[in-house]
This record gives C-alpha cells, structure tokens and sequence, in this order.
C-alpha cells in the first residue's frame, strides 16, 4: 500500500498508517490488553502488525471506528469507540462504528481460553480503557504533528477540537481529511511523547450518549443475527434429545422429507471426544456438539411444522435416571455427614482459618439456616440462531456469539481456521448464554452435510440458518449451577460473629463455593467446605454475575439473619464488620481490575445507599412495608443496594423502590447505558426472585417455555430504581454483571423487614408468593 | 394457497399454508425482519404487529384470519420521525433492542386508544411484552414523553 508505513510504540503496541484509496487515511492500531499481554508473558507482539483497532479519517472529514467486540446490549459499540473518539477530539456525531469480524489477532489464537473479543466477565472496560486512549490520542498527535509542519509553527501553539486543527495565534484551521497527506509522509510519535486528556477535558467519555443502533433497532432495520438473510438461504431446525447426553438413533427422515417445503432431512451423530492437548499447549477448543435430527426447508416454518411429524428414536443415555428431587435428596444427605470431597482445580473451593468448630462450643448464641438456590436458564429474547454457507471447502458464518474465538466452527465442516469467515452480529441479548455458541457448530455442521447433498444431486450450495424454537432453548442450555448451603454461624455475647461456617452441596466444578467470599477475613473462625452430589448430567455455565449470582443471595441473606439474631441493624452490622478486618489491609493499588475485596469501597457503597434510601427512617414505614439491604463485590466492582418492599398477608408481594449506590471507579463512560444495565440488572433479579427456576425430571428439563419462566414485566416493575455512581481514584471497571447480584438478597432482606419471614430458597414464586 | 393482504400499506400476494402464522409470512416470505421471533406461542410480544390498529401476537395469527390491513414496525415510520420512535431515541430505551420493536408496536396501539395513559394504563397495555434486559423504566419515560412532551 502506498505511503503505509509502521512503527511500534511500545513493547505491546503497533501503528500502521497508510493512505485511503480515493483520499483519507487510515490509522490502524496493534494494542493488546492487559491481560492478553500477561498470558503472553515475554513473547513478541507478532508481526508483521496485524491492526486489531482503526480510525479511517475520510475526505470529508468523518471518521470510522471499528468496535471489535460482541455486541450483545450492554453498549461496547458505543462505549470503546467513545473513548477513541475523545482522545482523538472529534465529535461525536462525525463517527461511524464498523464492527470488526472475527479475527485470530485479537486473541493468541483459536482455543485460547480468553481472547480479545469477549463479551464476558465486565472485562471489556478494565481491558480496554487504556489502550482505546492511547489509540485516539496517538492519531490526534500525528494531526497535531502534520498542521505544525504544514504551518511552520510550534506544535504548542496548535490546538484541537470536532476533527479540526487550529492554530491559536493566527486562528487558522484545517480539518484531519486536508492533513492527511502531509501526516502520512511524517514519522509516527513515540507513545511517551503522546499526551492523553486531562479526564475533565472529556468531551465524549461520560456524556450520556445513546446506543449506535437505536436508530435501526426503532425502525426495525435488520439488526440482529436472526434478520441475517445471504440471497438463496435455507432454514433449519435441530432436534436433539429432551435427555442431556442422549443421541439420536433414527427418525421417519423418508416420511419427512416428503413435507411440504422439506429440502433435506439427516441425522447429525455426535460429535467424537476431543482430543487432550499435549502438556503446556492451550487447552483443545470447545467442538463438541450434540447429536440430533435436521431438518431443512424453504422456511423456518414450514421446517419447524415438518418438526411435529418427527419421530425420533432416541438413545436417552444414563442421565436420564436423575432429577432434581434426587439432587435435593443427595444434598441433605451429604449435609448430615458434611463429608468434604473437594474436587481439584479451579477458584478456591475451600477455605478453613481459626477452629469454627470450637469457636461454636463457646458462643452465646448460634445461627443456623439451611438455603437453596435452583438451575436457571439465560433465556435471552432472541433465540439462538447462526447461519453458515460452506462452499468450495471454505465456510462463511454469521453468528451472534458472545465469544467467537471459542466455538471453532470449522473443526464440524472438516475444514481449517483459515477458511471460515466470521462474522459477529450483534445479538438479542446475551447474559452468558452465548459464550457457548453450540448453534455456531451445529450450523457448520448442517451447512457442510447440506452442501454435500446437493452436490450429489448436482444443485449449487446454498446457505442455511439454524434457529432454535424457545423451547430448544429453555431444555438446550448451560445452566447457571444450582446450590445448597448449610449455614451455621456463632455470636458472642454482645452479638459480634465469631465463627462463621458454611457447607455447600455442589455439583460440577462450575459450582459455586463461596470460600473468599465476605464475611471472610472478619471473623476469626471461618470454614467453607463442600460435598458434591453425584452423578450430576446436567451441563452447567455461566449466567451474568457468575458466582455471586446465587452467592449473593445465600451470604447476604444469612449476614442478615445474623444481624437479627444479634439484635443490631443489619447496614450497621455489615459495616461494622467491615471497619474490622482480622489483619490490616495493605495499601489499595489504584489498578482496580482483578484486585482483591476492599472493604473502604465495600463500606463506600454502603453508606452512600444508606444516606440515598432514607435508611435510618425505615421504622416509620407502615405495616407490612420493609426496607432491606445487600452489598456485593463482583467483577471487581462494588455495589450496595436499599429495597424497599410491601407484602400483603396473603403473600401479594411489590417492590416499591430501589436504590443503589455503585463504585466502579474513576470514570463512567456512557452514564445512559451504566443506568439502564444497572436497572436492567435489578429487573432481571425481579425475575430470579419469584419465578425462575429450572427443574429436571428423568435428565430432561420440565419448563418450556416463558409461560412456565416468566421474566419480570412491567407491571412488576417498580416506579423508580434510583442509581448512584460514586467517583473514586480507581481505575475503571465493568458494570454488566456487578448490578445483578445483592439486588437479589436486598429484596429477600426486604421482605423480612416488612413481614419477619425469612426467604431460604428461591424462587418465591414456588413458596406461594406472587407480584400485587 | 394465495393470500392477499395489505402490509404498511402496500398489497401483497402470498402462496402459503393458511395455518402459516403472519409472523413467518413477514419475515420469511416477504423479507420484512422488523418483527421478531421470541417465544412461539405468544408469550413475550416480540412479534407485536397491528391488524386493522388492533395489536396482535404474529405469531399466533394464521395467515388466513388476517382480514385488515397489517402494520409493522417498518411501517411505524421508516425514517423514525413517529413520535414513539422519537421519544425511544431521546430517552436512549434499548439494551439489546430485540424486544423495542413489539414494544413500540404495543405502545403505539396504546396511544391510539389512551393517547394520555396513565402508569397504570401503560402496565395493562404493555406487560404482554417482555424486555429481558429489563428497560421498562426507559420504556414508561418514553410513552408518556410521546404523549405529553414530558418524561413522567
């Protein structure tokens, strides 16, 4: 490419410039995050630069930024070209976002476990607020650069604003597009030379700033991964065992395929084990896909209505002899023995600190409560759907995963990375369910066999899409683990914990055992252990929040049983136990991501909800009205929560108001989209609380459809949640997940307030309670 | 078999099953994506659509019942200047944005018969459609801004 030149800014960052055809320039970046760069360690950056970030300044001086990462609702189409935009110093409205496709180089490569194009784990922000700066102030230091020389003048007296360049003295200006040449001809300044914005100079990071797509979303553009429509596709349905674990044996395909519209019928078999990765090699990616009957037609319809015709037979397998009342079972079992069988691996799962059990013998008083938490199912809005067309041994997808690195579509079409094409569409929802894309394989694996039939029937390949009916999706999921906790803690005289134990019933290792969570390290006799109950079929993952999603409820709710046990206020309680660590707390890195609990933020939080919620008036509230409160730190952010709740006699149960109080440091940067997550992730807490709950019977789930998992609506929706961001010196983190969490025990703890009855197990909806 | 009906105004001609639901008949036969599939049997509102100013679930519409004229979303206003649509935008209501096209479809059958609801009027009207992201706070301040220029 003419004029393109490339110059590395620092260890781990690239730029490469070079002109656009038809003028213009293009700015492109090589930026890995931080923690790409840590799983790393000392290698190279690779090269030659393959940009993963660009600006193009185009003649007419707008601007494209690319976002890299899923789109799924929670902003990050706006919020990471936001912060290039800023540093860069155009406007807002002269930038156009592209999304990136999938592409290797933004992780090390396919399988890694992460990668740079996630939408998972709050990472997007922490990982990329540095970087996406660097970048945008980098390009606007070369227009800087090139109006200097252009004018013969120093680059002091040179200042910026909406994509022009004026130089003060003389007020002369030119746009970016008008430097472009001149830019290009120049050397790229060093990173250290480059001079980010003073944080109250921001003209775009922290204005509310409306979605990028709303335009096409309320016009009803097609904007999602079901409108994706290649010319000449076909639809598919996939039917796979009601049983986890079962395969397809045969099916009436003849019969099928003579239903109206049916272009193809098969069986797909599973797929084979994976292979173990040598020692040391990136652990194998995630290709394994469940066998099921396909059936392929002219359109979705007409291939889901060949669907009631289907008789499949089907090889149920060994799961389909549990339940979810023989899980129960096995779970009080074990809890009368508290027999410890920790499995090996992953975040800590036990944790023993002073003698609980002596500490027990000593208390004046003792606490006990045995809680439980059910499956729950993602049930985002759009159901899973991906569209492939194989041609020619390439494979062209569209997908709306939340992690497209993962599911390698090209292991099930029987080709090689290098020939799949992978485009991420932006997705109707994800709240972790599509960080497993099993419709991505499945759909590859469809597209080949289809292709493969008609090129025996000597027809040209088409491409397929794959959508899954809700049912498919309630019964087909990963879902979020249950758990069962038996409690027992130990109080002295004067009320103060002084031994704290919790056993966990667990299954799998996506299990969650809460041995770092809060109150540990502020009781001096802490033991956390578990039993697992086994043989446990049902495939488990990550639900948005993971962990403290369900951890939350029984930790916060039993810190607030205890409270009242105590005979204190149960904010206060938390906050004094809080203010007394067992050893100090060293001194707080500003570096916020990924560091360890913080009790003054924790404290923080508190307080400012306290103050916000009129907490220490709540005894003047009528009969059968209660305020409750919860904190959680979660995805390295902090977030305490008031609800206030009324319920009637005959359990009719409201939520009046929320409010929450949140630290996730330094800088929020779009306030519009932080306040809806957070309502949002209150209202999906609404839904966890009373109705959702996924139960087993013979391994296949029982409920459906939303007519048996209502979502909270808005009738249930309270007048006001009232969200409060608190600015602290910490560097900026994640808000998709932290919000939903103590939401959840805040309502519980609410509904104790108002009517002295303790929630142990969710959903409220089982417990005869209903929304007024 | 061959249907004719009126969508946004425009009339169009099918050959499909009569038990064919108008949904798929949007989406599949006349390549209209506005209107969304979310749970099949009328639960969420997803697929919200007008057949003569009443809101209906498309997907529990066979096509051969469809006997007034259809309006979509796309046919709320194609360059967003509906004042729902406007109020959508200023008060910035999508997450994921799956759901808003039913939303507004339901809203906007709200206004024609209450064109000043009140938060009651809009939970009745509105809680057949579900926002999984949960942005009814956004949705409630964006009806009553289209209806009265004001947020609440």
């Amino acid at each position: 490419m003419k004029n393109m030149k490339t110059k590395q800014l620092d260890r781990r960052s690239f730029i490469k410039v070079s002109a656009l055809a038809g003028g213009g320039m293009l700015i492109a970046f090589y930026t890995e995050n931080g923690l790409l760069a840590q799983q790393r360690g000392p290698a190279p950056a690779p090269t030659p630069i393959n940009p993963n970030t660009y600006i193009k300044v185009l003649p007419d001086n707008t601007f494209t930024i690319v976002s890299k990462n899923p789109e799924t609702g929670q902003g990050i189409r706006n919020s990471l070209p936001m912060i290039i935009a800023d540093e860069f110093d155009v406007d807002w409205k002269q930038v156009k976002i592209e999304q990136a496709d999938r592409d290797d180089k933004y992780g090390r490569d396919m399988g890694a476990p992460t990668v740079g194009q996630i939408e998972g784990g709050s990472t997007a922000t922490p990982q990329n607020y540095q970087p996406m700066r660097n970048v945008g102030a980098t390009a606007r230091a070369m227009m800087v650069a090139a109006a200097a020389k252009q004018w013969n003048v120093p680059a002091s007296e040179v200042t910026t604003g909406s994509g022009i360049v004026t130089h003060t003295p003389t007020k002369r200006t030119a746009t970016y597009a008008s430097l472009a040449q001149t830019a290009l001809a120049m050397p790229v300044p060093e990173l250290s030379s480059v001079k980010l914005k003073d944080p109250k100079d921001f003209k775009i990071i922290g204005k509310p700033t409306p979605g990028v797509d709303n335009f096409a979303i309320v016009t009803g553009k097609p904007s999602f991964s079901i409108d994706v429509n290649p010319p000449g596709m076909l639809h598919a349905v996939y039917e796979k065992c009601p049983v986890f674990g079962g395969k397809a044996v045969s099916a009436n395909l003849d019969e099928i395929k003579k239903l109206p519209g049916v272009k193809h019928a098969f069986i797909v078999p599973a797929s084979p084990d994976p292979t173990p990765a040598p020692a040391g090699a990136p652990p194998a990616p995630n290709v394994r896909w469940a066998s099921g009957v396909a059936i392929v037609a002219d359109n979705w319809w007409l291939a889901n209505n060949a669907r009631k015709s289907l008789k499949p037979v089907w090889d149920e397998g060994p799961v389909a002899s549990q339940s979810s009342a023989g899980y129960l079972a096995q779970a009080k079992q074990l809890s009368s023995t508290q027999a410890s069988q920790t499995p090996a691996g992953g975040t800590p799962r036990s944790a023993k600190e002073g003698d609980a059990e002596a500490a027990f013998k000593t208390a004046a008083k003792i606490v006990e409560a045995e809680y439980a938490f059910p499956l729950l199912s993602h049930a985002p809005l759009e159901p899973q759907n991906s569209t492939a067309h194989y041609k020619d041994g390439k494979l062209e997808i569209w997908s709306p995963s939340q992690i497209p690195q993962i599911a390698n579509a090209a292991v099930p079409a029987g080709i090689q990375n290098s020939d799949v094409t992978f485009h991420l569409v932006r997705a109707g929802g994800g709240f972790g369910r599509r960080l497993v894309s099993e419709y991505d394989i499945e759909v590859s694996k469809i597209a080949r066999l289809v292709t493969d039939e008609r090129a025996k029937q000597g027809l040209p390949s088409v491409p397929v899409k794959l959508l899954w009916t809700r049912e498919d999706d309630i019964h087909h999921d990963n879902y979020r683990p249950a758990g069962f906790h038996y409690f027992k803690a130990g109080l002295d005289a004067s009320g103060k914990l002084i031994a704290f134990r919790d056993y966990v019933a667990s299954h799998g290792t996506t299990s969650v055992i809460p041995a770092n969570e809060f109150p540990r390290g502020f009781v001096a006799n802490f033991w956390v252990s578990e039993g697992q109950i086994t043989p446990y079929g049902i495939p488990t993952g990550a639900l948005r929040a993971p962990s403290t999603n369900g951890v939350s409820f029984v930790m916060q709710s039993f810190i607030d049983e205890i409270a009242v046990e105590a005979g204190k206020d149960p904010l206060q309680y938390r906050l004094d136990l809080l203010a007394n660590p067992l050893v100090p707390a060293p001194p707080a890195s500003p570096n916020s991501f990924g560091a360890p609990f913080n009790a003054q933020r924790a404290i923080g939080v508190l307080e400012a909800v306290r103050d916000m919620s009129g907490w220490k008036n709540r005894d003047k509230l009528p009969k059968g009205t209660g305020l409750g409160t919860a904190f959680q730190f979660a995805h390295s952010g902090y977030v305490a929560y008031v609800v206030e709740a009324a319920v009637t006699a005959d359990k009719k149960l409201k939520v009046n108001k929320a409010w929450a109080a949140i630290d996730i440091g330094s800088q929020i940067v779009n306030p519009s989209e932080a306040v809806n997550l957070v309502q949002g992730g209150f209202i999906e807490a609404m839904s966890h609380m009373m109705a959702w709950e996924i139960t087993i019977d013979r391994g296949r789930v029982v409920q459906n459809n939303f007519s048996q998992y209502q979502p909270t609506r808005m009738s249930q929706a309270p007048p006001s949640i009232e969200v409060k961001f608190l600015k602290t010196d910490f560097t900026p983190t994640g808000l998709g997940e932290p919000s939903l969490p103590p939401a959840v025990p805040a309502i519980s703890n609410a509904i104790f307030a108002a009517t002295g009855i303790r929630i142990r197990s969710l959903p409220l909806g089982s417990q005869g309670y209903r929304w007024t | 078999m061959a249907y004719k009906l009126t969508v946004n105004g425009k009339s169009q001609t099918v050959d499909v099953p009569g038990e064919m639901p108008l949904l798929w008949v949007l989406r599949d036969v006349l390549n209209m994506k506005g209107t969304k599939f979310g749970c099949g049997i009328g639960a969420c509102g997803a697929c919200t659509v007008h057949v003569g100013n009443k809101a209906v679930r498309a997907c529990q519409t066979p096509i051969s019942t469809v006997n007034a004229e259809v309006k979509t979303i796309e046919g709320l206003s194609a360059d967003g200047s509906h004042p729902l649509q406007k109020a959508w935008l200023e008060v910035d209501v999508p997450q994921c944005g799956y759901c808003q096209a039913g939303q507004l479809m339901s809203a906007a059958a709200l206004l024609a018969s209450k064109p000043k609801p009140t938060d009651s009027d809009i939970a009745a009207a509105m809680s057949g459609n579900v926002c999984r992201c949960g942005t009814y706070l956004r949705i409630r301040e964006a009806i009553h801004l289209a209806a009265n220029g004001r947020k609440s």
